[in-house]
């Protein structure tokens, strides 16, 4: 079986660059945030699929998870925007320029609450793009509040008990579209690392929830997004390899356990060790098992839904090949006879 | 008293009526869903192919059938087309309203009603035009169901025949109308018949009022302001569109989806342009932001409501320097207000749209011709100060059609604003985003995508220093505001300057200063002053904000300048007084209009000579 972290990596990746060009300015995050191993995670994965970092953006909504984006690629262009309005502004962004590739971070606060509106619009239309909420169940900059990602049960330090049911952001995005969505937790390098290197491949909407413990507010005892209850609880679906286009590795595999999904550009996605029958590309049971996982009181991680093939909004807008920020003025403007035509018919 | 009226009193009651030529305003009178805007539409049209100046005014409720509307032709020989305050010709096609429609017109007027409606015993100083529409249509029109939009067009017939407009014109203006549905037509030119028919046969006529071919719009068009906005957003070369349904400006962004579909498909079939529809104004604006920070002309198009929801948005524009175009068709409010009627109520509000410390640029198109170049001004406005430009339009401008000059072909060409591209960075090593290098205020910026390590920036509405670099430091902070506040003072060259207009005779004590379609109602007004009161007005009109030395210069030298606008509290007027020496500030007077019509000419005149005590 592949995996990519039996090979080591190379001083320098396929086009050419080192693991530092990937590096983003000093955080200033809590000494052993989750988001932190997030950042990592992102270079590692960006670094080894040979992403030329300039034609990445980061776009990010307001909150601890959304400062981020400064600590990790500092050669991509950065958004930092307004709270839970990220989607607008990364779609536009996309519609300016489609060969840009989008990485979106956000936050269980700037997506489930204030971003709620947003977030279901993006879903919807499957702009490409790599939407990143980093979950960790409260509002960080405001000092520890509960998010409506929260379970139901959960403590926060001073006692308060969450009383509403927690929105599933990873049931939701199945739901209305999103077309590669899955579950992760930042503790888990293997997993999060295989599944940032098929968002990258991924030519449509990510929408990657990782579980990523706040160390100051909500890793306590009584919350259900701690480091100790993740490692308690985290139920995987799946083991998830990931061989990049560009590799020539084909080390067989035994197809009675695992799945493989080849994606847009042919890379390949595979599932070993899967629950009996659980097929990715399968919508209605995705969303199903999800709500069977909070019947049993499970973190269920993975790769919950994938559908390489969907066509992306840029496909649906039919726009021209080169970016339309950078058409020039005689593709933009229409000629004098254009303007005397519309002006006969309005005589 | 308006002289209109005069000529009026002095006709009526005489034998031989007096002519009242090419000077008149029909008001009619119908219920909405009804078809009648064609109807009313193939009039206007017949009237301006009669060479005759003329305007309409939609007034329509905020429902989609059903209910009253009333739509006003103004012709005048003079070349005015404001709203005319006086009501001259009445059709009378509701019921529900054609008691109040009768009773609030001047004596003389004439009134061409639905025979049934029995209008002719409410007053006895009117001319009344009884005309049996239900019996008319249903020879005309076999199918009954298209008996209630086929009913419409005999008024234009019976009015045509009366007022004296050549059924040829009616014809060709028809056809216009129904262009490739050419059973149609012919089914609705023959209900202009039957009216046209009628009336010769069975109507005597008693007003004065008649339509005379004049020669006053040799090549001129019918627009209205949203499909003059569409076409110069087109021709400034507007790349992303982004949007959401908002009366009164769906129209502008409809009618570009038709125009891009047909001018903007590349010869492989693909677009040049991408337009979404967004989900709400939260959406459609940040959309706006994304697209214009990765290099896109951006824009969309909205009214008060989504304005207020922009807000934070539009501050996060402002501050993190990102272009974008956005167009406010204001309809009355506040809140829900009269979302069908006119109004010039945002201007304070988007001035100063968002939290801290933000001024915003607007431009103030007073015509489909300024509505076509503003498109213009705005994404170069927008690009060469990295900022937000809002234009100003409004329901009349915007839903109501105008005669215009044709649009001339853009002069200048596109301005980008200072992006470096790679090339530039391999010759200056790398750039800092905020620094004022130029002395302007304004920054370079460079586009997401662009291959040069040094390229990239972080984007954000925290403080930063010169490198864009997060920062909380107090002198990063001020130092950075004072920039910002300097492109502000370096625009005031750039934006549209304000047109004088004066008698260039004696130098007048008393100046107007308006903007936007308030203009038609003020150059009437002038008129009316000088031939009434003899009394001179020189007038500004603005064309922008923040505002240049003129409108400084102009109050200077007037004793009293009158600030005329559609809004209750004097917004522009509270924008002038930031701007000007502190004892200029008492020179300012307010006249405001706020009902939601169109601004008229008599409403200027009688409040302008009442405050002069005349």
């Amino acid at each position: 079986m592949a995996t990519t972290t039996s090979t080591p990596a190379p001083k320098v990746n396929r086009i050419g660059l080192t693991v530092l060009d990937y590096r983003g300015g000093k955080t200033t995050l809590c000494a052993g945030c989750g988001h932190n191993a997030i950042s990592e995670r992102i270079i590692d994965a960006m670094y080894e699929m040979g992403v030329q970092p300039e034609r990445v953006i980061k776009p990010s909504g307001i909150g601890c998870s959304s400062k981020s984006p400064a600590y990790f690629m500092s050669r991509s262009h950065s958004f930092n925007a307004v709270h839970g309005r990220m989607p607008s502004v990364a779609t536009g962004a996309m519609l300016a320029n489609h060969k840009l590739i989008a990485l979106g971070v956000s936050g269980d606060g700037d997506t489930a609450s204030i971003g709620i509106g947003q977030f279901v619009h993006l879903m919807r239309r499957n702009l490409p793009i790599i939407y990143i909420i980093e979950d960790n169940g409260v509002y960080g900059l405001t000092k520890g509040q509960f998010s409506a990602t929260a379970d139901l049960g959960s403590k926060l330090k001073t006692g308060v008990v969450n009383d509403l049911p927690p929105i599933d952001t990873c049931a939701m995005a199945i739901t209305l579209g999103a077309t590669l969505v899955g579950r992760s937790f930042s503790g888990d390098k293997r997993q999060l690392h295989s599944m940032l290197k098929a968002a990258i491949a991924h030519k449509g909407t990510v929408m990657l929830d990782v579980v990523s413990p706040c160390v100051t507010f909500n890793d306590h005892e009584g919350s259900t997004k701690s480091y100790k209850y993740m490692k308690d609880h985290e139920e995987p679906l799946q083991d998830i390899s990931f061989v990049p286009a560009f590799e020539e590795i084909n080390v067989d595999y035994d197809p009675g356990t695992t799945v493989e999904v080849t994606m847009h550009d042919g890379s390949r996605l595979r599932f070993s060790k899967l629950e009996e029958e659980y097929d990715a590309t399968n919508r209605i049971r995705a969303i199903s098992r999800l709500h069977e996982a909070h019947e049993k009181n499970e973190v269920l991680t993975g790769v919950f839904y994938v559908n390489p093939e969907a066509p992306s909004f840029i496909d649906m807008l039919n726009v021209t090949e080169e970016p339309l920020a950078t058409l020039p003025e005689s593709v933009t403007r229409p000629g004098r006879e254009v303007l005397e035509q519309v002006m006969e018919e309005l005589r | 008293m308006a002289t209109t009226d005069v000529a009026l009193h002095e006709a009526f009651g005489q034998k031989e009526p007096k002519r009242v030529v090419n000077n008149m305003s029909i008001q009619v009178a119908t219920v909405n869903g009804s078809g009648s805007q064609s109807s009313n539409t193939v009039l206007l049209r017949s009237i301006f192919q009669m060479g005759v100046p003329v305007s309409g005014k939609n007034l329509f409720p905020s429902n989609i059938a059903g209910l009253p509307t009333w739509y006003t032709i103004r012709a005048n020989k003079d070349g005015y087309i404001a709203r005319k305050k006086e009501i001259d010709f009445v059709i009378a096609m509701n019921a529900e309203t054609a008691q109040e429609d009768v009773m609030s017109v001047a004596p003389g007027a004439a009134v061409l009603y639905d025979e049934p409606l029995n209008l002719n015993k409410l007053r006895g100083d009117l001319i009344f035009y009884p005309v049996p529409y239900d019996k008319l249509v249903a020879p005309v029109c076999p199918e009954a169901k298209l008996r209630k939009l086929v009913k419409n067009m005999i008024y234009v017939g019976a009015a045509a025949q009366l007022l004296g407009i050549d059924m040829a014109e009616v014809e060709k203006a028809l056809r216009k109308q129904f262009a490739t549905k050419v059973k149609a037509a012919n089914l609705n030119l023959a209900a202009v018949r039957a009216g046209f028919d009628y009336a010769a046969t069975n109507l005597t006529k008693q007003d004065p009022y008649f339509i005379q071919r004049m020669d006053k719009n040799q090549g001129m068009i019918i627009i209205d302001g949203n499909s003059a906005a569409a076409l110069g957003c087109m021709f400034a070369g507007v790349t992303v569109v982004t949007w959401y349904p908002i009366t009164p400006s769906s129209s502008l962004v409809e009618t570009l989806i038709d125009y891009m579909k047909e001018y903007r498909i590349g010869p492989d079939g693909k677009a040049t342009f991408a337009i979404v529809q967004a989900e709400d104004e939260l959406a459609a604006i940040g959309m706006v932001l994304g697209a214009g920070w990765a290099g896109a002309r951006s824009m969309t198009a909205t009214a008060g409501p989504g304005i207020s929801l922009m807000a934070e948005f539009v501050g996060l524009s402002y501050y993190a320097e990102v272009p974008g175009v956005v167009w406010d068709i204001q309809r009355v409010g506040p809140s829900t207000g009269l979302p069908t009627r006119t109004s010039q109520g945002d201007i304070l509000s988007t001035a100063f749209l968002s939290h801290g410390d933000t001024k915003n640029i607007l431009l103030l198109p007073c015509s489909v011709a300024e509505c076509f170049t503003m498109a213009q001004d705005a994404f170069n406005l927008a690009e060469q100060f990295q900022t937000l430009v809002f234009v100003m339009s409004d329901l009349d401008l915007g839903m109501n059609n105008w005669m215009s000059d044709p649009f001339e072909y853009p002069k200048e060409p596109i301005n980008r604003g200072k992006v470096l591209t790679k090339e530039d960075l391999d010759r200056l090593g790398g750039f800092a985003r905020y620094q004022d290098v130029d002395g302007d205020g304004v920054g370079y910026r460079t586009l997401p995508g662009t291959e040069h390590p040094a390229a990239a920036y972080f984007t954000r509405g925290t403080g930063h220093n010169e490198k864009s670099g997060y920062s909380e430091r107090p002198d990063d902070f001020e130092k950075n505001m004072e920039r910002i506040n300097k492109k502000f003072d370096t625009a005031r060259s750039f934006v549209p300057r304000p047109e004088l207009i004066t008698s260039g005779k004696s130098k007048s004590k008393i100046g107007i200063i308006a903007y936007g379609t308030s203009h038609w109602a003020i150059i009437e007004a002038r008129d009316q002053l000088r031939d009434e009161y003899n009394l001179e007005a020189d007038y500004l009109r603005l064309k922008a904000y923040p505002f240049s030395r003129e409108v400084h210069e102009f109050i200077e030298q007037h004793d009293r300048v009158y600030v005329i606008e559609q809004n209750r509290d004097a917004q522009m007027l509270s924008l002038i007084k930031l701007d000007i020496k502190p004892e200029l500030v008492t020179r300012l007077r307010s006249i405001a209009h706020i009902h939601g019509l169109p601004l008229d000419a008599r409403s200027v005149t009688d409040e302008l000579t009442s405050m002069e005590g005349k």
